[in-house]
């Protein structure tokens, strides 16, 4: 093994680090800058050009916080509580393509920190031990807010991992592999998003419960819980939680768009054009392809996912619990099991006729199933509502 | 390739230290003042009554138990949807066959009431 290797590994891990730390840094005014002018507020503009030096005085408070340990805690498990749910966010991002395969220096790069062949198996095991450090923070802190709120909060998200597995199962069926430059790849001619538009919604709307974002926010429902599972951790313990939770809004927001909305890949109407990541650029006497737009692509996509994220926290309120839970056990996993079934006749369809045209069937039969989900859950709720009694 | 999943314990080195120091950085530049009241578990100012963690319902246990129990299900669909193609129609006839036995046991437990949230 060669020792460049290993500095490939270093500089794509720093990368990884760097990028969403960063991230996290400026989601967080991007966030309260957003839901500012939602409200018609102005937010915070004041440290530095349009509040830009915000997240950088934000972190120097909290550097200069006191850290408390309450007298009763788990002392070992609270100090690594919050780095067991920090470190799965950043590492989630290992296996996320950014950028097209390509040669520089004269070797061939893959732009992602490792290309392994069960990618979506990676991302699936790394995204479910978020759930312990969650749950170690609640139970260690021995405050009853903290149990509630860590309980409440691994409740919803291992059942809205369910519906979250199946979402990856609709992409490998689609993509037929597990690798996710392959998945990228297969959305060439057109995105998951376009012939599984079900799937792609059912897999946003179980990732808000998965980062515990609203309406999905119940752990952190501070009216009751005070703020939940981290009522009991201070400075930059707490920053930890606090970076866990942007990063990984940032990290499912880049699975997302691999998975449903062609990863690093162009738009579709850039197809074939010199703003395609395949092209090859003539500059001069150099030749190169345009690799460097894969990220610049993927950091559009993420944008505007984030955005969504921001929106609904901006637009509707929280979810009463046993309607989060009945929603993820009644209705989510019903519909996202039709969905990978309707997808798999689809695929099938379109292999026995050899036309990819019989992929139309797909949406259309999930989005008649997707109607009757939200039929049943507009009946439910009609005969429960405030109305009757 | 194999060799990959060293570039995953390179990152996993990184973002743990990026965690520790972070925790460091707070622990030197914070102040240290602890008292009495401090160090009380916090709830909303009133004194604390009981142990912290006490017992739990058991809705949370029966969720827990469900959950393994259809998280092997999608794990199972993994593999199967890689080799899909191959499998063509004989693969999504056993699949329907596993899926239905599976929905035999989920309609059960909806009629028990298990995913109901009282």
């Amino acid at each position: 093994m060669d020792w460049t290797i290993w500095v490939e590994w270093l500089i794509k891990s720093l990368f990884v680090v760097f990028a969403l730390l960063t991230g996290f840094a400026y989601l967080t005014l991007y966030e309260r800058r957003a839901l500012a002018k939602i409200q018609v507020r102005i937010g915070p503009n004041r440290a530095g050009w349009q509040g830009l030096l915000q997240p950088v005085a934000d972190a120097v408070k909290l550097i200069f916080k006191e850290e408390l340990t309450p007298a009763k805690a788990d002392k070992l498990v609270f100090f690594w509580a919050p780095i067991i749910t920090m470190v799965p966010s950043i590492v989630i991002a290992a296996v996320i393509p950014f950028g097209p395969t390509t040669t520089l220096f004269g070797r061939t790069i893959v732009f992602s920190v490792a290309n392994i062949n069960v990618g979506v198996l990676f991302l699936m095991a790394v995204a479910s031990i978020a759930v312990y450090g969650i749950v170690l923070a609640g139970w260690s802190s021995n405050n009853k807010y903290a149990m509630l709120g860590g309980l409440r909060s691994s409740a919803q998200m291992i059942s809205y991992e369910l519906s979250l597995g199946l979402g990856f199962v609709t992409a490998i069926l689609l993509g037929n592999s597990m690798n996710l430059h392959d998945i990228v790849d297969a959305q060439r001619n057109v995105w998951f998003a376009v012939v599984q538009p079900v799937g792609a919604l059912i897999f946003m709307i179980v990732t808000l419960a998965e980062v515990n974002r609203a309406p999905f926010d119940m752990p952190e429902a501070e009216q009751e819980l005070t703020a939940g599972y981290h009522s009991e951790y201070s400075g930059m313990k707490f920053a930890l939680f606090f970076m866990a939770e942007y990063q990984k809004m940032i990290a499912i927001s880049m699975i997302a768009a691999t998975l449903f909305f062609g990863g690093y890949r162009e738009f579709w109407f850039l197809k074939d054009t010199f703003l395609s990541v395949d092209a090859i650029w003539n500059i001069g006497p150099w030749q190169f392809q345009a690799w460097f737009l894969g990220p610049i692509y993927m950091l559009l996509k993420v944008v505007v996912l984030l955005f969504f994220m921001i929106w609904i926290r901006a637009t509707w309120p929280r979810i009463r619990y046993d309607r989060l839970m009945s929603f993820g056990w009644k209705v989510l996993l019903p519909l996202s099991l039709a969905v990978v079934f309707i997808s798999a006749v689809g695929v099938l369809v379109a292999q026995q006729f050899d036309n990819n045209w019989y992929l139309a069937i797909i949406p259309i039969f999930s989005s008649v199933a997707g109607l009757v989900a939200v039929g049943f859950v507009d009946q439910a709720l009609r005969r429960k509502s405030y109305a009757s009694h | 390739m194999l060799i990959e999943y060293i570039a995953i314990a390179v990152l996993l080195v990184l973002s743990t230290a990026v965690a520790l120091i972070a925790v460091g950085l707070g622990t030197i530049f914070g102040p240290q003042k602890k008292s009495e009241a401090k160090s009380m578990p916090y709830e909303s100012g009133m004194s604390p009554y009981g142990e912290g963690t006490r017992r739990m319902p058991v809705r949370f246990y029966l969720i827990a138990v469900l959950f393994i129990l259809f998280d092997i299900e999608v794990v199972f669909f993994l593999p199967w949807a890689v080799v899909f193609r191959q499998l063509t129609w004989f693969g999504l006839a056993e699949m329907v066959i596993f899926i239905t036995i599976l929905l035999v046991g989920y309609f059960y437990a909806w009629k028990k009431g298990a995913l109901e949230w009282e």
